[in-house]
C-alpha cells in the first residue's frame, strides 16, 4: 500500500471570515497517555494522484506525483499593480465542524471550547498553538521498533527540560511538498521528521498535529586533520525531494557534506522460511525436505532512514544553502564563495557554476550568503551576497555563471548611512515565491520583495524590527548583528513571515499591508488562548502588554520558520522547541 | 584676562581635562566612537581566529567595517602610522589589507603567506593596530597570531599573545580594552569614559548605538565575559595540542 500525497483543499487566503477556535495549552509532545503508534498510511485518497498541473519547465521531467498547488502554480500574467489574483473559495467541508478542545495526545482538554471570536486586530487571522514539540534527545539511540520503550524514555526525559542540551538546538525546519511531513535538523547532526496526524471521521480535532515519524543521525562531527579544525555536525539545511514513489527523500547538509536520505516504511515482513531454525541457525540441508515460500505478513510499522548518497569533498568553505532543481535530477549546494551543481546519481563529481573567490584573497570583500533555484525554470537560479545584492543567473548562458543575467540592488539611503550599513544590508536568506515571479530577501532589519523584472529596487519593503536601528552598536558588540534570519512565503504568496528576537516572529500580508507580531513561548501561550499579537514599544510611554526594546531577550531568536505549502500551518523553531501553529476555519 | 601672546588652551582640551563626561566636542566624540568601534572590530577579528572554524561571512563583514573606518580616518588625516620598527620603512599610506586582518580564516586552502609581507608596508599599521601581537612577535607579525595552522614556534608566540589577552580580559575591568591596546599611540580614552561621556554626537549614525551601552561598566565586561567563553574553548584546544 503506497502512502499517497494528501491533497489539500484549504483556502490559502487569510481573511476575517475565519473564526478561530480557542485551543488549549501545550504539553510536551509525549506528555499524554495515548500510545505513540505510527499511523498507517492513509487509504489512498481518490483524488490525490493528480500530477502536477502546470509546469513550465522546459526540461523533460521525470514523472512526479506532486500534489497540485493550483493557486501557486498558476502563472501570474497580471501586471504588478493589480492585487494578487484572488484564490477561489475552497470547496466547503460541509458545515464546518468546530474543532473541539481536545487536540490529541499532547494536549489535555480542560473544558468546553470558548465561544468563537473573529480576530479584529492585524489582518492575519488568529493563530492558535497546535503543539509544541521538543526534539527528543534520546530517541535516536533507539530503534523505532521499540515504541513502548521509546515512549517511556521520552516521557521521563522531556518532562524535565533540563535535559535539553545545546545539541538539541534546531537549526533548520522544512515542510515537504505536500505538507504531510515536517523535517527539523539540529546542532547535534540529527534529523527528526514529523508526520501529520491523519484525519479520521471520529477524530476531526486531531487535524494539524504532527507526530514523530522518524529520527536519525544524519551527520557526525568530523575532524579535518590537515587544517586541525573541527567540522561541525550541525545541519544547516534540509530540502525535500518531491515524492516519486512510496519512499520519501530528503537532502541534508552540514558545513561540508550533503547527504541524500531515503525514509521508507516497512509494514510487512516475510515469514515462513524453513531454512533456519528458531534460533536463526542454518539447518542442516540434509534435514530439509521441502522448500516453503515465505509469506508476507503485516508487522508493526517501522520507519527506516538510509543514506543513499553522500556528496562530499566539494566545498572548501561552509555550505550555507542547498536547492533542488525543478527537473528533480540536479541540485545545487552553495558555500561562501562557490556554488556547485550536482546530479543526484553522481557523487564523485560536481560542476562548479559560480565562483567568486578572488585570485588574491586580499581582495575578498563579498561572500555568497544564500542561493536557490527557480521553482519552474530549471536553468535559472539566484544567489545573494553579503553586500545586499542578488544575482540571477541563467545556466544556459555559460557553464560558469560568474556573469549574472540580472543584478538586483537597492541604492543606499544616504540618510541612514553608518558604519553598520553594510553589515545590516547583508542578505541572510533569499526565497523565490511559489509563482516564480518574485524573490524575497531578508537582511538584518527588513524583508524585501523583488519583482524579477525590476532590478533597481524592491517592490515592497517590510520593517521587521526597525527599533533595533539605534542599537546596532551593541548588537555588533554581542554579535547579534550577524544573526541570519530566514524568511518564508505562504502557499499563495500573499503572506510572508520571518523571525525576530525575544521569540517573536512577524507576518506581513502583502495584500492588505497589515502585519502582526506573535510570540512563540511557553509562558505566553495560555491554555485555550489565541495567540495574542505582541507589540514592542519604542519610546515614551509603555502601554500595558507592550514590551520595551531594552527588555527584549536577544538570546531568544527565531531564525528558522516554515509554512505549510498549502495550508495555514506554520512551524516555528525557538531554540530546542518546535512550535506548530495553525489557523482555524469556522 | 589673558596676557597678550598667551594662548588659551583649546576648549576641547580643557573639557577633556575636566573629565569627559559632558560637553565633549562633537568632532572628538565622533572620533572616539569611531576609534572604539575600530578597536572592538579588531578584537573581534583576533578572537575569531581563535575559534575553531571562523565564520567567513562574519570575518569579511568585520574586515570591511575596519577598512571603512580606516578609509575615513585616512581622509580625516587622523590615521597615524606608527614609527616603523626598523629604519627605512616607508610610512604607511596603504590600508591594511584584508589578508592581514583575516589570514587564518581565508588561508585554509593552504596557500602560503606571501613572503612579501615581510616588507615594510604592512608592519606599520600592524603594530599600530595590533600592539598585542607586535609586542609579542615584532619580527613575524604576519605569522604569529593569525595562522591557526602555523608551525610550532608560531604557536608559541601565539600562545604568548593569547596569554596577554587572557590577562587583560580577565581583569573584568572596563578599561580592559585600554590595556589591550596600550601601545597605541593615538589618543585613546578609557572606554568607560567614552561610553558615559557620549551624549549623542552631532553626527548621528556611526556608533550612535554606543549610547545603548550607557550602563558602561557592564558593557565591556559583558563582552569580555562572552569572549572568555571563547577563550576557554581555545585554551582547551591549545592545551591538547
Amino acid at each position: 500500500m503506497r502512502p499517497t500525497a494528501v491533497k489539500s483543499n484549504r483556502s490559502l487566503c487569510l481573511g476575517h471570515h475565519h473564526c478561530w477556535e480557542r485551543v488549549l495549552g501545550l504539553l510536551t509532545r509525549l506528555g499524554g497517555a495515548s500510545p505513540l503508534m505510527h499511523q498507517p498510511p492513509p487509504a489512498s485518497c481518490s483524488s490525490s494522484s493528480s500530477s502536477s498541473s502546470s509546469s513550465s519547465c522546459e526540461c523533460a521531467r521525470v514523472g512526479v506525483r506532486v500534489s497540485a498547488l493550483a493557486p501557486a502554480a498558476a502563472p501570474c500574467p497580471a501586471p504588478r499593480q493589480l492585487p494578487y489574483p484572488r484564490l477561489p473559495e475552497p470547496p466547503s467541508r460541509g458545515t464546518s465542524t468546530l474543532i473541539p478542545a481536545r487536540l490529541g495526545p499532547w494536549c489535555s482538554p480542560t473544558g468546553s471550547p470558548a465561544p468563537l471570536s473573529c480576530e479584529t486586530g492585524c489582518g492575519e487571522g488568529s493563530w492558535i498553538l497546535v503543539c509544541r514539540l521538543l526534539v527528543p534527545t534520546q530517541v535516536s539511540l533507539l530503534s523505532m521498533e521499540e515504541d513502548i520503550d521509546t515512549r517511556k524514555i521520552n516521557n521521563s526525559f522531556l518532562r524535565d527540560h533540563s535535559y535539553a542540551t545545546e545539541a538539541d538546538i534546531i537549526s533548520t525546519v522544512e515542510f515537504n511538498h505536500t505538507g504531510e511531513l515536517l523535517a527539523t535538523g539540529d546542532k547535534g547532526g540529527r534529523v527528526v521528521i514529523f508526520q501529520r496526524e491523519q484525519e479520521s471521521k471520529n477524530q476531526v480535532h486531531r487535524r494539524g498535529e504532527y507526530n514523530v515519524y522518524s529520527t536519525f543521525q544524519s551527520h557526525e562531527p568530523e575532524f579535518d586533520y590537515l587544517k586541525s579544525l573541527e567540522i561541525e555536525e550541525k545541519i544547516n539545511k534540509i530540502r525535500w525531494l518531491p515524492q516519486q514513489n512510496a519512499a520519501y527523500f530528503l537532502l541534508s547538509t552540514n558545513d561540508k557534506t550533503v547527504k541524500l536520505w531515503k525514509v521508507s516504511e516497512r509494514d510487512k515482513r516475510p515469514e515462513g522460511y524453513n531454512l533456519k531454525d528458531e534460533e536463526g541457525r542454518l539447518r542442516d540441508p540434509a534435514t530439509i525436505t521441502t522448500l516453503r515460500v515465505p509469506v508476507l505478513r503485516p508487522m508493526d510499522l517501522m520507519v527506516e532512514a538510509t543514506p543513499r548518497r553522500v556528496f562530499a569533498n566539494a566545498h572548501t568553505y561552509h555550505i550555507n544553502s542547498i536547492s533542488v532543481n525543478s527537473d528533480y535530477e540536479t541540485y545545487m549546494s552553495a558555500d561562501d564563495l562557490r556554488i556547485n551543481l550536482w546530479n543526484f546519481e553522481i557523487t564523485n563529481q560536481s560542476f562548479n557554476i559560480v565562483d567568486i573567490k578572488p585570485a588574491n584573497m586580499e581582495e575578498l570583500t563579498e561572500v555568497i550568503t544564500a542561493a536557490e533555484f527557480h521553482p519552474h525554470h530549471c536553468n535559472t537560479f539566484v544567489y545573494s551576497s553579503s553586500k545586499g545584492t542578488i544575482r540571477l543567473c541563467d545556466m544556459r548562458a555559460s557553464a560558469l555563471c560568474d556573469r549574472h543575467t540580472k543584478f538586483f540592488e537597492e541604492p543606499e539611503d544616504p540618510s541612514n548611512r553608518s558604519f553598520f550599513s553594510e553589515i545590516i544590508s547583508s542578505i541572510s536568506d533569499v526565497k523565490f515565491s511559489h509563482s516564480g515571479r518574485y524573490i524575497m530577501t531578508r537582511d538584518y532589519l527588513t524583508v524585501k520583495v523583488w519583482d524579477l523584472n525590476m532590478e533597481n529596487r524592491p517592490i515592497e519593503t517590510y520593517q521587521v524590527h526597525d527599533y533595533l536601528r539605534s542599537k546596532l552598536c551593541s548588537l555588533y558588540e554581542n554579535d547579534c548583528i550577524f544573526d541570519k534570519f530566514e524568511c518564508v512565503w505562504n502557499g499563495s504568496d500573499s503572506v510572508i513571515m520571518t523571525g525576530s528576537y525575544n521569540n517573536f516572529f512577524r507576518m506581513f500580508d502583502r495584500n492588505t499591508k497589515r502585519d502582526v507580531t506573535l510570540e512563540a513561548s511557553r509562558e505566553n501561550s495560555k491554555p485555550r488562548a489565541i495567540l495574542k499579537p505582541r507589540k514592542v514599544c519604542v519610546g515614551g510611554k509603555r502601554r500595558k502588554d507592550e514590551i520595551s526594546v531594552d527588555s527584549l531577550d536577544f538570546s531568544k531568536k527565531i531564525l528558522h520558520t516554515a509554512w505549510h505549502p498549502s495550508e495555514n500551518i506554520i512551524a516555528v523553531a525557538a531554540t530546542n522547541n518546535l512550535y506548530i501553529f495553525q489557523d482555524k476555519v469556522n | 584676562m589673558f596676557a597678550r601672546g598667551l594662548k588659551r588652551k583649546c576648549v576641547g582640551h580643557e573639557e577633556d581635562v575636566e573629565g569627559a563626561l559632558a560637553g565633549l566636542k562633537t568632532v572628538s566624540s565622533y572620533s572616539l566612537q569611531r576609534q572604539s568601534l575600530l578597536d572592538m572590530s579588531l578584537v573581534k577579528l583576533q578572537l575569531c581566529h581563535m575559534l575553531v572554524e571562523p565564520n567567513l561571512c562574519r570575518s569579511v563583514l568585520i574586515a570591511n567595517t575596519v577598512r571603512q573606518i580606516q578609509e575615513e580616518m585616512t581622509q580625516d588625516g587622523t590615521w597615524r602610522a606608527v614609527a616603523p620598527q626598523a629604519a627605512g620603512r616607508a610610512p604607511l599610506d596603504r590600508l591594511v589589507s584584508t589578508e592581514i586582518l583575516c589570514r587564518a580564516a581565508w588561508e585554509q586552502e593552504g596557500a602560503c603567506p606571501a613572503p612579501g609581507l615581510g616588507d615594510g608596508h604592512t608592519q606599520g599599521p600592524v603594530s599600530d593596530l595590533c600592539p598585542v601581537t607586535s609586542a609579542q612577535a615584532p619580527r613575524h607579525p604576519q605569522s604569529s597570531v593569525w595562522e591557526m595552522d602555523g608551525p610550532r614556534e608560531n604557536r608559541g608566540s601565539f600562545h604568548k599573545s593569547l596569554d596577554q589577552i587572557f590577562e587583560t580580559l580577565e581583569t573584568k575591568n572596563p578599561s580592559c580594552m585600554e590595556e589591550l591596546f596600550s601601545d597605541v599611540d593615538s589618543p585613546y580614552y578609557d572606554l568607560d569614559t567614552v561610553l558615559t561621556g557620549m551624549m549623542g554626537g552631532a553626527r548621528p549614525g556611526p556608533c550612535e548605538g554606543l549610547e545603548g551601552l550607557a550602563p558602561a561598566t557592564p558593557g565591556p565586561s559583558a563582552s569580555c565575559k562572552s569572549d572568555l567563553g571563547e577563550l576557554d574553548h581555545v585554551v582547551e584546544i591549545l592545551v591538547e595540542t
